[in-house]
């Protein structure tokens, strides 16, 4: 009766306590992936289901360049690690900006959608309950982006500072962790949101 | 599990609970004078056939009860530590794949013979579809009260549903479709079925055939707000004969008399309209129970106060005083008035 | 004894101003401090919501009683569940699991001591914010009011149309703020599991308690997070005139339930699994035996916590689903009776040839294991749908899940109380009181909560403030309420005990018990740096390696 079983999986799932960063970031996620699942399923329960209009297809228009940039970003960002953890801080600030411009640009595209829906159309979170469902999923990860963007630009604060170094490569890593998590959930909320929905 | 007959092992249960849960039992022998809403005294075939699935589970789980317990038991008994003990450590054991195994397999079993036996009575209960003879009525659940509506008969009432007899000879179950006009509520009259909910926007069915006459009660059963606790319920069963003359006389407008003209102006002219219909008057409002026939009903308030000229007119007075928190507000009735009122509402008959 | 002076610097001898020791408590990141923050946060609530118990039992005596009005009495069982889960039993689970873990793999710390202080705090805030109600739902210029929902809110009862003023905002907001609070302890107590295990201890060889905990703290991150999200939701339907469960525009009322029992399901995994890890260090060691199947009873936790999560639409026997629906979750319900059958019987088998020592904490296991076969066992009952039909939203329902809650959870709470008393205090509690506590208390349970199983069976729906005289509840409601009261001796009895043992208790030496596990290996109380250094292990049973170098536990794990 005894765990050799156990022990063989056991290999693999030795942890010690400098990953514990990148542990935590994992639960992390895994607890904010339960929150959008939640509001996605909302947002697919309800499809179809406003009393009155608009309908998505009346509103919307996809969001494709801005797409585009938010996905790039994961790229920059994952050179950017890559490129401290070599010790090129210089190339690293430079994707790093790169990163949080992306980053920027795709808020801006959001903000000037929700503009263009709330004040030229009249079409606001009370409106029906897509615009329930719409405003509070597309919002819940804009507000991920959000934070997103204020953590990026602490750390280029600092690099611009000259106080990033190879070493602090783990902890970048984490952090990239969770922006790659904000990129993953747009693919799924740009799926539900304009491919499905629409 | 493993028997041949199925039906065979299950009366053997039965009978093993009659010696074990004497609970159940009990309850069946003794059911009406005990408590008129006793889950184990069923009067409808729903009723029964979860009354017959009850009794094989408690069946089961006591069986399984009286296993564990007599482990829990021998083992607390056995291996406790003696006065004369020699202060050596017991053998040490670590577990052992075997036993393990046993008691993982066993309880599977158990597991499956319990889901096949719910599973039968959900689609005994669930997929009855409606004969053609049958009643159907409509309940809408409101923040204290209920509403039925006959609406092939062509009835509004309140708070005491009326259903025929459904015995053998001529089955008439009643078909009920439950709606709800705020929030949830649920119908529940134990003896002629289990509970279903009544939810905005989420409508609902359920199914009862009693088969002797008499009155059954219930009461709500989901939280709905400051009076749930007096949101009752009262299904009278009657037989066909007199089933047929409740509808035609609810079928009647309300009666017009005259000397009661007084307390009609002040009940039309007062608030009353807006919340109450009376059918042939100009009251047509639909937030409260429908008043055409308020004299043929035993209670007011959902079953709160039997239905006498006190009590009627102390909650035309006030309400609150009867049902706190009911939505139907004070009206400001001086003494004169009340007694008007309450003298024309004892004409709807 | 000289390392005392080091260990708790707060019992030192030499006058200290209160302030200081107050601003090192609130100020503290250690992980036995804010375990023992949470378990005085947690006892405090206890009270309270104890309170609210006998409040509502004692307005439900008789029937047509009128010692509270509808509205309070509503508000009461709202309070009293709400606080019960939410600042009762979580917050004294996140306590142990905060004080015992590192200590029992060997750690100096959680492996966020900052994220632990901020934990807790959100959690102390969130239940300060559910009481402020009472003063300040409707403004503070106005009277407040405490939220009368339920606790589980079924919409639309919490929308603005029927829930007017702020009440339920403070109780969306109380369970939104310490709902951050549970998911942070989680993701410490996962790091903590994970990474900071002392050398030698592998997945494989540490205490059932952190496996427990371990599970725990994953159910709390995939359960917690969607009632957050349908917090959210509710707070956009109450502010910005959203429409998530607003029934007039389309809403759903029937997805609420779902997203709540998402939660709510697990929610009571949570609750219990904690209990299951006391259970599991005290009955070996009073049995004076390794925990039987140690691998199976890990396999089987891992198989609760993931059965758990599809089984939630039992609560939703009969808001009118599907039968295939019905079928679905009547099955997947059920399945969870088969591992927790095996963890039942393993500690049977843990007992089974022992040398079984009746001392107070062994006691509350052997009561737990009782109760919790029973209360398990309604559960089934309830697991049948068409029974649950009659059960559900009944008083069998309360009786089921206050026989687990307390009757299992409670039981093996002031079991885990007595047994780590000798260590968090540094002195032995009174035995007598113990007992005394024990028996007052089972009488006590045993008359309120067997009895209450009897007008569920008589059609008595819960939630309701007064009923009917005539339908056969009247004895048994009565019988009910006087077991309350016996409880409440019981509680007093246990806090007299813990208040006169902190202060005049023998010093307990640091492994009372004969036990095995690291945390006996440490002064009593322990160290603020807990182990003077790192522990090394190779077995489950470091301890017992140690008392007996000729027959270690290695040798057959
Ligand atoms: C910590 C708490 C806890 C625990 C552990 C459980 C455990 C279980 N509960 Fe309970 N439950 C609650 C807390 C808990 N519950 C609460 C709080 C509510 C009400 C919420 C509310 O409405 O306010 C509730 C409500 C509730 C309902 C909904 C009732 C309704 O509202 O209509 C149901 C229905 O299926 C249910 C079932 C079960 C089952 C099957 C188990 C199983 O896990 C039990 C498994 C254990 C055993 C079965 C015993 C040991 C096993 C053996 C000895 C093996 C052999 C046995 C067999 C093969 C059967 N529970
Ligand atoms: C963790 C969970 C937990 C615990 C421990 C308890 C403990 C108790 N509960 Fe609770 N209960 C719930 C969770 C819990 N409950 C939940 C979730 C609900 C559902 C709510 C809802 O429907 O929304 C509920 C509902 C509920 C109801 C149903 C209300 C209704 O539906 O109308 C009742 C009725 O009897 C009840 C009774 C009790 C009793 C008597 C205890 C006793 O065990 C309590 C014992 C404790 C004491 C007696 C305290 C002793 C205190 C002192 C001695 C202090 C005195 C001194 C000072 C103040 C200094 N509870
Ligand atoms: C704001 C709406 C409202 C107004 C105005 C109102 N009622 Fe009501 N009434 C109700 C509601 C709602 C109920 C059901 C209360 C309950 O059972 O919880 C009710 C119940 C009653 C009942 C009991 C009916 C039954 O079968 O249980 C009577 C009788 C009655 N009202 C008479 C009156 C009279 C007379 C007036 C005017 C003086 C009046 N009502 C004005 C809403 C109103
Ligand atoms: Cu209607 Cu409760
Ligand atoms: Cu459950």
């Amino acid at each position: 009766m005894n765990a050799t079983s156990m022990t063989m999986t056991e290999a693999r799932l030795e942890w010690n306590p400098s990953d514990r960063g990148r542990v935590a970031m994992l639960c992390l996620i895994a607890a904010e992936a339960a929150i959008f699942t939640i509001f996605v399923v909302a947002y697919v329960f309800y499809l179809g289901k406003s009393l009155t209009g608009p309908l998505p297809k009346d509103v919307l228009s996809v969001p494709i360049v801005y797409t585009i940039c938010l996905l790039s970003s994961s790229l920059t960002i994952h050179f950017a690690a890559k490129s401290l953890r070599r010790g090129e801080i210089k190339s690293f600030g430079v994707l790093w900006l790169a990163t949080i411009t992306l980053g920027a640009a795709f808020l801006y595209g959001t903000g000037i959608e929700w503009y263009r829906m709330i004040y030229k159309e009249g079409f606001t979170i009370s409106t029906n309950l897509f615009g329930t469902t719409y405003y509070s999923l597309v919002g819940l990860h804009a507000f991920h982006v959000v934070v997103g963007l204020l953590s990026l630009s602490i750390v280029m604060v600092f690099t611009l500072l000259g106080r990033v170094r190879a070493e602090h490569a783990e902890r970048i890593d984490v952090l990239s962790l969770y922006w790659h998590f904000v990129d993953a959930v747009w693919i799924v909320v740009f799926t539900v949101v304009y491919v499905i929905g629409r | 599990m493993r028997s041949r007959s199925p039906t065979k092992w299950r009366t053997w249960m039965t009978q093993l609970v009659v010696v074990i849960c004497g609970v159940g039992a009990a309850f069946a022998e003794t059911a009406p004078p005990f408590s008129p809403t006793n889950i184990f005294a069923p009067a409808s075939t729903p009723a029964k056939s979860i009354f017959g699935l009850s009794l094989f589970v408690l069946a089961v789980t006591g069986a399984i009860f009286l296993v564990v317990f007599a482990l829990l038991l021998y083992s607390v008994v056995k291996f406790r530590k003696r006065r004369n003990d020699d202060g050596r450590e017991p053998p040490q054991v670590y577990g052992s794949n075997q036993v393990e195994l046993a008691w993982t397999i066993v309880p599977i079993l158990i597991v499956i013979a319990l889901f096949m036996a719910t599973a039968r009575v959900i689609a005994v209960v669930q997929k009855t579809a409606p004969p053609g003879n049958a009643i159907t009525v409509t309940a809408i659940g409101h923040q204290f009260w209920w509403e039925y509506r006959y609406l092939d008969l062509g009835v509004v009432t309140a708070n005491e549903l009326h259903v025929p007899v459904s015995d053998s000879v001529h089955p008439t179950p009643t078909f009920i479709k439950l709606l709800s006009a705020d929030t949830d509520h649920s119908f529940w009259v134990p003896r002629l079925g289990g509970k279903t909910d009544l939810i905005p926007n989420h409508p609902n069915s359920m199914w009862i055939d009693p088969q002797e006459t008499g009155v059954y009660l219930g009461q709500c059963a989901q939280y709905c707000g400051t009076q749930h606790a007096k949101m009752l319920l009262r299904v009278y069963v009657q037989s066909r004969d007199e089933f047929d003359r409740w509808i035609r006389q609810q079928r009647r407008p309300a009666v017009v008399d005259d000397t009661v003209s007084e307390g009609q102006r002040i009940f039309e002219t007062t608030a009353c309209i807006n919340c109450h219909a009376v059918s042939g008057t100009v009251a047509n409002g639909r937030f409260g129970p429908d008043l055409t026939h308020l004299m043929s009903r035993d209670t007011i308030g959902a079953g709160a106060v039997p239905n006498t000229s006190e009590n009627l007119r102390r909650w035309i007075r006030n309400p609150n005083t009867i049902k706190p928190g009911s939505l139907m507000p004070a009206m400001e009735l001086t003494e004169k008035e009340l007694d008007a009122v309450t003298a024309y509402l004892e004409t709807l008959r | 004894m000289s390392t005392d002076a080091i260990a708790m610097p707060s019992t030192a001898i030499a006058p200290r101003p209160i302030v200081a020791t107050l601003h090192e408590w609130v100020t503290t990141v250690d992980h036995k401090r804010l375990g023992i923050l949470y378990i005085i946060y947690a006892l405090a609530f206890l009270l309270i919501a104890g309170v609210e118990a006998m409040i509502i039992r004692i307005q439900l005596i008789r029937p047509h009683n009128n010692f509270v009005s509808p509205q309070e009495f509503n508000r009461l069982f709202t309070m009293h569940g709400t606080t019960m889960i939410f600042f009762v039993i979580m917050p004294f689970m996140f306590g142990f699991a905060n004080y015992l873990i590192p200590l029992m793999i060997g750690a100096r710390d959680m492996a966020f001591p900052r994220l632990n202080a901020f934990s807790f705090w959100m959690t102390a805030f969130g239940g300060l914010l559910l009481y402020f109600s009472v003063v300040g739902a409707n403004g503070l210029y106005g009277a407040g009011n405490a939220p009368d929902v339920g606790w589980f809110a079924y919409a639309p009862l919490t929308s603005q149309t029927f829930s007017v003023g702020h009440s339920t905002d403070f109780w969306i907001l109380a369970l939104l703020i310490s709902g951050f609070g549970s998911i942070g302890t989680a993701i410490n107590i996962i790091a903590t599991v994970l990474c900071m295990r002392c050398p030698g201890m592998t997945l494989a060889t540490m205490p059932l308690f952190a496996w427990l905990n371990l599970i725990m703290a994953d159910l709390v991150i995939l359960a917690v997070s969607p009632l957050t999200a349908a917090q959210i939701m509710l707070l956009i339907d109450r502010y910005l005139g959203g429409h998530f469960f607003d029934t007039q525009a389309g809403g759903s009322a029937v997805i609420w339930m779902h997203f709540f029992w998402v939660f709510g399901h697990p929610e009571v995994y949570i609750l219990v699994l904690p209990a299951f890890a006391f259970a599991s260090e005290i009955i070996p060691v009073f049995s004076r035996k390794p925990i039987f199947g140690y691998s199976v009873m890990v396999g089987a936790t891992i198989a609760i916590g993931f059965i758990s999560m599809s089984v939630w639409a039992h609560h939703m026997f009969t808001v009118g689903m599907s039968s295939a629906a019905n079928n679905f979750f009547v099955i997947s319900t059920m399945a969870i009776a088969v591992p927790t059958g095996i963890k039942i019987f393993n500690w049977l088998a843990t007992m089974w040839g022992g040398k079984i020592e009746f001392k107070t904490p062994m006691l509350f296991c052997i009561a737990f294991l009782f109760q919790f076969l029973i209360a398990g066992l309604t559960g089934i009952m309830q697991g049948a749908a068409p029974f649950d039909w009659h059960l559900g939203n009944s008083y069998f329902v309360v009786a089921h899940f206050h026989y687990v809650i307390v009757g299992g959870i409670l039981f093996c709470l002031f079991g885990a109380f007595y047994y780590w008393f000798p260590k968090m205090s540094g002195k032995m509690y009174s035995e007598t009181l113990g007992k005394l506590h024990f028996w007052i208390f089972i009488i006590g349970f045993h008359l309120t909560f067997d009895f209450m199983h009897i007008p569920g069976l008589l059609g008595m729906p819960r939630r309701i403030y007064t009923y009917e005289p005539g339908r056969g509840w009247d004895t048994w409601n009565f019988i009910v309420t006087i077991g309350v009261f016996f409880q409440a001796a019981g509680i007093l009895v246990f806090l007299g005990n813990l208040i006169w043992s902190y202060f005049r208790g023998k010093a307990a030496g640091s492994d009372p018990w004969d036990a095995w596990t690291l945390e006996w290996s440490t002064n009593s109380p322990p160290p603020a740096y807990n182990f003077a250094s790192i522990p090394v292990v190779k077995s489950r049973r470091p301890l017992w390696d140690l008392k007996h170098p000729n027959d270690p536990d290695w040798n057959y794990e």
